[in-house]
């Protein structure tokens, strides 16, 4: 079921607000996921101060954005995570946050049970220890299990159990769905971006086009599991996957960064996707103003897509995973379902961009060698 | 979370005016870049 | 956790849902209720100031012939009827 070409259109022109945003509220992480796409891992010094955040919160509300996207980093490092999560809330902005959920033991599965107008996000990526912390690292499987059961000793209710689905996991859906039945939460899988530390393994995780054709089937038949209509790519397929199925980057949803950063998602963390600093003049200003952003809601190229009978559905994938695989935007997405990414990648010349904001523990080493 | 859209009926003869769709629901997971 | 179902009777009061944050767009507004977390695009301006003078009348009825012309009376009060079934609206 997508949705009518017209409301689609006027959403790549942009609105008046995000309708929701990411919030990295920390580089600061307790676990080193191979995949991270924040590279995140050491507290950046500059991060917003308590105040500052809250007057953020302040302009997000005034702003009517609708909800929050917490993450990191483990949001949960930040001293002030409670008090900011709590004000977002009595300011009528809804809150999700992404946890990996090592600080969610019983005391913090009471307290957001408490909570109204408050989602939790579980990250999880596989259904036993082994696929899991061969990504995410030793422990974390039994971490993030431990989280989700004290939520539900808590009665916190519904809360979401997010995947990044790899040529590892994708073998798992079926169980995956089953873990989130366990627990009555709602399962949501996401794709797997070259962005962060995710363009270290990016050739060994993402997944085959074989994959990625059983992957939407799955998807058809399954239209409770989200997915942040993040594998719209896959549309091309046949019949739309549910979500509006095109790139929300600077038209519907930004990222704000733990130091203020305005990007125009957070799987392009990049200077070229830089839209300014909520430092300078608030988030307002850059939401309105910012060169970028008004490049991202005019119409743009479909570039080598155009002759593509199937352009309309994928609107040629993912700025993300074009990008930092050195690609161009106005080619094919690297998992063009017809294959065409593989022919541009074939073609590349020169090395991929890197971003500058690397908050990583340790140096990156491949996951072949981990 | 699904899409929907209001379920036309048939547009009466009697009326010019093309019957358009007013309200359209899409779902608040339905937006890339959020995660 | 739905509201599926509601009958829509434009002869009764109705009103915004105080669950509901409804924000002006250039096409129109955007109506998220935040408790079954349902977005709905409200497609245009017309439609948005029935929806936000909706109870300053008696009944819809009334808000219909007092705001919208004839002729798009019906898929106006269409309209509400789809937003009365998402929860946007509610009677009362």
């Amino acid at each position: 079921m997508g949705v009518d070409s017209s409301l689609r259109d006027r959403f790549e022109h942009g609105l008046a607000a995000p309708i929701c945003l990411t919030w990295e509220l920390t580089y600061a992480c307790n676990l080193a996921c191979v995949h991270c796409l924040s590279s995140s891992g050491r507290r950046d010094p500059r991060e917003l101060t308590t105040a500052e955040a809250t007057a953020l919160i302040d302009e997000i509300a005034e702003m009517q954005v609708f909800y929050i996207n917490v993450g990191g980093g483990e949001p949960t490092m930040r001293r002030d995570f409670y008090d900011l999560i709590d004000y977002a809330v009595s300011r009528r902005v809804g809150v999700k946050f992404s946890t990996n959920g090592t600080r969610i033991d019983a005391a913090a599965a009471r307290r957001l049970a408490a909570m109204d107008y408050l989602d939790v996000q579980v990250s999880l990526d596989g259904v036993d220890a082994t696929t899991n912390d061969r990504v995410r690292g030793a422990g974390s499987y039994t971490s993030a299990r431990r989280a989700m059961d004290e939520l539900a000793a808590a009665g916190f209710g519904q809360f979401k159990i997010s995947v990044v689905i790899t040529r590892e996991n994708v073998a798992q859906l079926d169980e995956m769905a089953e873990l989130a039945s366990h627990y009555g939460a709602q399962l949501r899988l996401t794709r797997l971006r070259p962005s962060g530390r995710g363009a270290d393994v990016w050739d060994e995780l993402h997944p085959t086009r074989a994959q990625g054709r059983e992957l939407y089937r799955w998807l058809r038949e399954r239209p409770d599991v989200l997915t942040g209509d993040s594998f719209f790519h896959l549309s091309a397929l046949g019949s739309p996957l549910d979500g509006l199925n095109l790139c929300g980057a600077g038209r519907v949803v930004c990222l704000i960064d733990p130091v203020g950063d305005v990007y125009a998602c957070p799987f392009v963390i990049h200077d070229e996707f830089l839209a300014g600093n909520v430092r300078d003049a608030g988030f307002a200003t850059v939401w309105r103003d910012s060169e970028l952003f008004a490049s991202l809601r005019s119409p743009g190229s479909a570039g080598a897509c155009a002759s593509c009978g199937s352009f309309d559905a994928c609107r040629g994938g993912c700025m993300a995973a074009k990008f930092f695989t050195g690609l161009e935007l106005t080619d094919p997405d690297p998992e063009c379902v017809f294959g065409h990414g593989e022919e541009a990648l074939a073609r590349r010349r020169g090395v991929a961009p890197t971003s500058g904001s690397d908050h990583s523990r340790r140096v990156r080493v491949a996951l072949s060698t981990r | 979370m699904s899409i929907e859209t209001v379920t036309e009926e048939e547009a009466d003869p009697t009326f010019d005016e093309v019957d358009e769709l007013l309200v359209e629901e899409v779902s608040i997971d339905g937006l890339c870049g959020v995660y | 956790m739905t509201t599926r179902g509601i009958r829509f009777d434009a002869s009764g009061p109705w009103r915004l849902s105080a669950e509901v944050s409804l924000r002006d767009e250039s096409f129109g507004a955007l109506a998220y209720h935040h408790v079954n977390r349902r977005l709905v695009f409200l497609k245009s301006p017309s439609l948005v100031a029935l929806v936000s003078r909706l109870d300053q009348f008696e009944s819809a009825n009334d808000a219909l012939i007092e705001l919208i012309d004839e002729p798009s009376r019906e898929s106006h009060r269409r309209a509400l009827g789809s937003l009365a079934d998402s929860g946007i609206i509610r009677g009362g």
